[in-house]
């Protein structure tokens, strides 16, 4: 699932579960439109709940965007992998692609939400993460 | 020279305040709050909104703000609106609230 529409940050949702992945993307794409690139990935390489880098690496690339990419996790492994991809990402790009502190459905919609507007990747962080502000 | 005062006319906008009443059945929820707040964000005037016209006032800009006002369905929503396009910006939010978000 993506989009590339435009220089906006782009969203990676990443949870154990796949349908709830996939579930915050389709509330992300009916809430704030498609403006902003997104990508969602969840459950461990035999389909099971779980996280896998692989996945993770291809949604970034999914989402890309010269902006930068938002990502927002569920729980430990989602963020611990997330970080994982992260830093085998190019260095280019290491610096352009963050790990929200906010809750993953929450933060997915006001993430796309700030990024459809054109804010540059802290302001969307920063806009999450008023979750637990 | 004459800088000095330019540069405090560019700065000191009087505000605009206009209030509308909320149709839409959710009230300002999360659907409506994003819109709200995407609207919002396309003017370079700071936007605000409450439920008196005395405030407290909230940044309309923050979607995560708006939806904590939790303003129902029959609330007087009134904006204040700051900046060199506070006039069109009031005009387009006002228009979306009347518009009950383009939900019924």
């Amino acid at each position: 699932m993506s989009s590339s529409s435009s220089g906006n940050v782009g969203i990676v949702i990443v949870s154990h579960s796949p349908k709830i992945a996939e579930g915050a993307a389709d509330m992300v794409r009916q809430m704030v439109g498609s403006a902003v690139p997104l990508a969602w990935t969840g459950g461990d390489v035999d389909g099971g709940l779980g996280t896998n880098v692989a996945g993770i690496l291809a949604a970034i690339e999914t989402a890309w965007s010269p902006a930068g990419v938002a990502i927002l996790v569920d729980l430990g492994g989602a963020e611990t992998n997330s970080e994982m991809a992260v830093e085998m990402l190019a260095e280019d790009r290491r610096a352009r692609v963050v790990v929200c502190n906010a809750p993953v459905v929450e933060g997915a919609v006001i993430a796309a939400t700030e990024s459809s507007g054109g804010s540059p990747l802290a302001a969307v962080k920063r806009s999450a993460e008023e979750f637990y502000a | 020279m004459h800088d000095g005062n330019v540069t405090r006319a560019a700065q000191t906008f009087v505000p605009l305040t206009a209030s509308a009443v909320l149709v839409n059945k959710v009230g300002l929820h999360a659907r409506p709050s994003v819109k709200l707040t995407q609207c919002a964000k396309g003017f370079a005037a700071k936007i605000e909104l409450a439920l008196a016209a005395g405030g407290p006032w909230t940044d309309a800009k923050s979607p995560v703000k708006v939806m904590r006002v939790k303003a129902p369905q029959g609330a007087t929503l009134h904006f204040r609106v700051t900046g060199s396009d506070a006039k069109a910006a009031l005009a387009a939010v006002l228009a979306l609230v009347h518009d009950g978000f383009g939900e019924a």
